[in-house]
């Protein structure tokens, strides 16, 4: 049989794609085990035990200078400032990305100011954002839109303007006005897209924020990672890690249900 | 009958290309005129003309003795081969989308009373084109001639002068295009609709038409093609069919459930 008529089962699958990530985990604690019989005192490849050690004193223990449980302000403060980032983007693209993909002449005026303003590397402007608004939330958030907003603008302009164009007659046929054919015509059908770019825009989004974290911050999972570096801290580091890229998922896959429950036309099997 | 469309000297030309050139035109009112023509011939420019997606270059065009504006709206029709509903509605909502966008132009949205009378008249639309059991199916949950179905019946709530077809059972397989040639038909008579289809179907034309307009380039260049636009060549008024032949119909069979 072809490989490309084998396919795999739901139990296959997990099966199939649990074992690369378990081989790699074994690979690391093989690894880990062979510096450690070398040197007991090693950090660069932390025991499993010594991992979940120092995870579970930033867990449950509150820090002394500030009383909070640090894993989980780390991880608070984080969301939020994704979560503001995400949202004001999101609500851009969908606002500007429904203007400029239906409205002929508001595409000629604003469409090259975002295609300038998406091709300039945001991390280029950081030190822009920090002398402009301050080292507080502002500023990452600031860099987090900076980033993402004209790139889902785009994706959502694009999208809305490759809508057949007999469907825009259409609905004017049926005496639908500009603004009509914006919101019963151009909205619905560009939100569906909306959450796909949300899920790609997420990948970006993150790299903003732990930079934005990286550079000045006194909390948040970026910040965190970066301050522990100092000492060699891979305990610390590579749980945080891995929690980042579990919360990438988990909002990838959030997005995702919520796009097949509240669009299931978008989804559903044409003829 | 009286003329609904008056065509006087148009000309639709693009840079030095020429498509249609000096076409004079009365299209009467209640009238079912089939457009052929090879490709090229301006078939599409001509529909696209009387739907107002664009103007003429010279000439103009009258609509009851007013002139057309160069922009779609409510009193023209039109039902497209492919792409004419909208995806992301079901088609009771596809079919009360011309009723809501005439009668809240803020919200394009009705509520209560209006919404139910609303809903009430595209239920009875569709169930007229023979839909009246998918009410809440989705586009991409209809087969084509379905599709095509209630792209007709979300034209007709709007109760348009004139009713536009560019090709609409073209993507259709032969024993749906039958049944749906007696849908249209049937709908013609009983909505005293006027309608204009383009098609490449010959057959078809001379079935359904009550006059057939072959459009095609009266002269021709060889060296510079574009030069010269197409104009009506042939104009045939087929017979009266105000009444339907008996015989023509026990040979059609009429969709009654609707299930294609």
């Amino acid at each position: 049989m072809r490989w490309v008529n084998r396919h795999v089962g739901r139990g296959g699958r997990l099966f199939l794609g649990a074992t690369p990530i378990l081989l790699l985990v074994l690979v690391y604690i093989v690894m880990a085990a062979s510096r450690h019989a070398v040197n007991p005192a090693d950090k660069i490849l932390p025991l499993p035990g010594a991992m979940a050690e120092s995870m579970s004193a930033l867990l449950f223990q509150p820090d002394q200078l500030t009383g909070q449980l640090v894993f989980w302000a780390d991880t608070l403060a984080s969301l939020q400032r994704l979560g503001i980032g995400l949202g004001i983007s999101t609500l851009m693209a969908l606002m500007v990305g429904l203007a400029l993909g239906v409205l002929p002449p508001v595409r000629a005026t604003f469409g090259p100011l975002v295609t300038g303003i998406a091709v300039i590397p945001p991390i280029a402007l950081l030190p822009i954002l920090f002398i402009a608004l301050g080292l507080g939330e502002t500023a990452k958030v600031a860099l987090i839109v900076v980033g993402i907003a004209p790139v889902m603008i785009r994706d959502i302009t694009a999208h809305v303007a490759a809508l057949p164009t007999e469907q825009i007659i259409k609905a004017q046929t049926l005496g639908a006005s500009s603004w009509q054919v914006m919101i019963r015509v151009a909205l619905p059908q560009a939100m569906p897209r909306l959450l796909q770019a949300m899920r790609l825009a997420l990948g970006p989004a993150w790299v903003f924020l732990i930079s934005a974290e990286a550079i000045a911050s006194d909390v948040g999972l970026g910040y965190r990672i970066f301050l522990v570096r100092r000492y060699l801290s891979m305990d610390v580091i590579l749980p945080y890690v891995a929690w980042i890229a579990l919360l990438a998922i988990l909002i990838d896959v959030a997005l995702t249900f919520l796009s097949r429950r509240l669009f299931p036309w978008a989804h559903g099997a044409s003829h | 009958m009286s003329t609904l469309l008056r065509f006087c000297d148009v000309w639709v030309e693009y840079g030095d290309r020429i498509i249609i050139e000096k076409l004079n035109l009365d299209i009467e009112e209640g009238s079912f005129v089939s457009i052929v023509g090879p490709s090229g011939a301006g078939k599409s420019s001509f529909l696209r003309l009387i739907l107002g997606q664009e103007g003429p270059s010279q000439g103009k065009i009258l609509m009851d003795g007013t002139p057309l504006t160069p922009e779609c709206g409510p009193d023209r029709g039109v039902v497209f081969q492919r792409y004419s509903v909208f995806p992301h509605l079901t088609a009771l909502r596809n079919t009360t989308l011309g009723l809501e966008c005439e009668k809240a132009p803020l919200l394009g949205r009705l509520f209560g009373s209006a919404r139910r009378a609303a809903e009430e008249e595209a239920t009875a639309m569709l169930t007229a084109v023979g839909l009246g059991h998918s009410l809440d199916l989705y586009p991409a949950h209809l087969s084509g001639g379905m599709q095509q179905r209630l792209a007709i019946a979300q034209a007709l709530v709007k109760r348009p002068r004139i009713l536009l077809l560019d090709e609409p059972f073209g993507a259709l397989d032969p024993g749906i295009r039958a049944d749906m040639h007696a849908l249209i038909l049937r709908l013609w008579r009983e909505y005293s609709l006027t309608i204009v289809m383009v098609t490449h179907d010959i057959r078809e034309a001379f079935t359904l038409g009550t006059r057939v307009l072959a459009l095609d380039k009266r002269r021709h260049d060889p060296h510079a093609p574009h030069r010269f636009g197409a104009t009506v060549v042939y104009d045939l008024p087929m017979r009266e069919r105000a009444e339907p032949a008996p015989e023509q119909l026990e040979n059609i069979t009429i969709d009654v459930i609707g299930n294609n």
